[in-house]
């Protein structure tokens, strides 16, 4: 069976949709519009990109399986550091830059996403709080080894990783890695895990083996946190364990939450704005922290759910609106 | 007994389960013919749900085992007894409440697609023709319990008894060989149970396949039961046809308490 038309149409326009953006921003850059401080916007830009990866990545714990993990700092850690490890031996070898970049992207999701594996076995087979707890160990035990291995630097600052991701890699990264997780989602997989979420005892009478699943989806999640960290790597060129300390991951967790747990929508407009909020308040960098606790507590009042909810974007729904048509009942979008 | 050709689909012997000191069942025994439909009564606190959680592997049992289609299914993961052809619905009800009613039976489909995450992410023809064909078996095991038209609604929204039935749909599409019934009627009113009725003898028809029902209805269980076991403090103290056990002293005893003169 071929693809139905309404989804050709729908992912070509969310494709254009891209494209137009992608434009955007190209212009912008191009253009100087934001004259010297170019290169700082575009470098905001990218911190962009990288933290949706890993924000959204970690939506599909939070919001599709319905577990905390307090630890997904550990796994973007796994991922910086096996990429900058992997991209330093590469590089200098006459093999074009993108190419490195994907190879020591890959290699950090990997090395992610089994740690994903092995943390996911045992710790997935507690729940709530239980396992909240079991990560942020997790993360802890990574940030301490890294801090003491000789391939990681040994605690100093890691330098000298080669600066292959910028903002224009790095928007098609994060656009091919949310695409991917967002057809995880909408998929049987999705479907899956979301069940186990609302009830795990039907789920399992209903046939579904709770553990595999849940394993699974933790290391897919594992695996774009690698991602999201191999750009990080290539990106700031030097990083330190303590960088992926407690605090990111709980700013990690913090974006999904005011995005919306199980937006994946909400996820990458949580990330992008929570994590130029930073740097765009800097001047009043006093009261950074207090406007950015403030929000959390806002949301949590008002919009429990956070601020997008469930609710996902299409571009297809917004244009049917705009025409004035029968608008018909259809989910899929960016 | 109505003893057909072949194996009993479910047979258990000396089935029981002790949790510390207390037998919450103790030997137990069973047989289930193909497409016969057999009542489990009991008072409140008989075991009768715990006899469910033993044969679905909620719970392991201490003693005994029990066999499917003549295979034993002692100490297997709850999926893998699914899979094997026992499904269940549950005494509160347990939908996935804040999915859609058509996704509620599809996630029961899983085990039965193929797709893997290539064909997810790329969305491939194999993708969509197997979303197609469980889409429309969903739809079909939905107009069977008369939820036809509700597909896209949430499951927490419907309507108690459709809630009920939803869960009849979602055991369904598990394609079992025994489907376990714990409590279809409580709650509803005459009317909701009369159309229950209809439904189960319909889905025995049209699927050939086993019932074991636990309900406290006992005007629907004389109904549509072909034999009964009734439980009490874990033992059966009597089983056969409903006449009989409508008749007999000990399950009048159970339910009514002893005449002390």
């Amino acid at each position: 069976m071929k693809m139905p038309k309404k989804y050709k149409r729908s992912y070509l326009l969310n494709f254009l949709g891209l494209l137009l953006l992608y434009g955007i921003f190209v212009a912008m850059f191009e253009s100087q519009i934001f004259g010297t401080s170019t290169t700082y916007v575009k470098g905001i830009f990218t911190t962009a990109c990288y933290t949706i990866v890993m924000v959204t990545s970690l939506n599909l714990v939070v919001g599709c399986m319905g577990e905390f993990s307090l630890g997904h700092a550990g796994f973007v850690s796994v991922g910086a550091y096996f990429s900058a490890i992997t991209s330093n031996a590469l590089v200098g070898k006459g093999i074009p830059d993108l190419l490195i970049l994907i190879i020591a992207l890959l290699v950090g999701g990997l090395a992610a996403g089994l740690t994903g594996v092995l943390v996911g076995i045992p710790a997935l087979r507690l729940r709530g709080d239980y396992l909240a707890i079991v990560t942020v160990a997790f993360a802890e035990i990574i940030r301490v080894c890294f801090c003491n291995f000789e391939f990681t630097g040994g605690g100093k600052t890691m330098s000298g990783i080669a600066k292959l991701a910028d903002f224009y890699w790095a928007f098609w990264i994060m656009v091919v890695c949310v695409t991917i997780m967002f057809m995880y989602v909408r998929s049987r997989y999705g479907r899956t895990v979301k069940s186990i979420r609302e009830d795990y005892i039907a789920a399992a009478a209903s046939g579904i083996n709770v553990t595999y699943y849940k394993v699974l989806t933790f290391a897919v999640a594992a695996f774009f946190a690698g991602v999201g960290g191999g750009l990080y790597a290539h990106y700031m060129t030097a990083m330190i364990p303590t960088n992926f300390n407690f605090n990111y991951s709980a700013e990690l967790l913090s974006e999904v939450i005011i995005g919306g747990t199980g937006s994946l929508t909400g996820s990458v407009i949580g990330a992008a704005f929570l994590s130029s909020l930073p740097e765009l308040m800097r001047q009043f960098s006093t009261y950074r922290m207090l406007a950015y606790s403030i929000v959390l507590v806002l949301v949590m009042i008002f919009r429990p759910g956070g601020i997008f909810g469930t609710w996902e974007f299409s571009l297809t729904r917004l244009l049917e609106k705009f025409d004035r048509r029968r608008p018909h009942v259809q989910k899929e979008g960016e | 007994m109505a003893e057909k050709n072949n194996t009993p689909v479910l047979k258990a012997q000396n089935l029981g389960i002790q949790f510390g000191g207390l037998k919450a069942v103790d030997d137990f025994n069973m047989e289930i013919g193909q497409s016969e439909l057999v009542g489990l009564i009991g008072p409140n606190g008989a075991g009768k749900t715990t006899v469910f959680n033993l044969i679905t592997g909620v719970y392991k049992p201490t003693e005994g085992s029990f066999y499917l289609n003549g295979k034993k299914m002692n100490g297997k993961k709850t999926h893998q007894i699914v899979e094997a052809g026992i499904a269940r619905t549950f005494q509160n009800i347990r939908l996935f409440k804040k999915m859609t009613v058509i996704d509620n039976v599809k996630a029961a489909m899983q085990e039965k697609t193929t797709y893997n995450m290539a064909d997810a992410v790329f969305r491939t023809k194999k993708y969509w023709a197997e979303e197609a064909a469980l889409t429309k078996r969903a739809k079909e095991l939905l107009e069977i319990v008369h939820l036809a038209g509700k597909e896209e609604l949430l499951a927490a929204n419907l309507p108690y008894g459709q809630q009920r039935r939803l869960e009849i749909a979602r055991a369904l599409a598990t394609d079992m060989k025994l489907l376990l019934l714990d409590e279809p009627a409580a709650g509803m009113n005459p009317t909701e149970t009369e159309e229950l009725l209809e439904i189960i003898n319909f889905i025995r028809d049209e699927f050939k396949i086993s019932v074991l029902l636990i309900e406290h209805d006992m005007s629907l269980v004389m109904k549509i039961c072909q034999r009964i076991q009734v439980l009490d403090f874990g033992t059966t103290i009597a089983a056969g046809t409903p006449q009989e056990i409508a008749s007999n002293p000990k399950v009048i005893e159970a339910y009514l308490g002893k005449d002390d003169e």
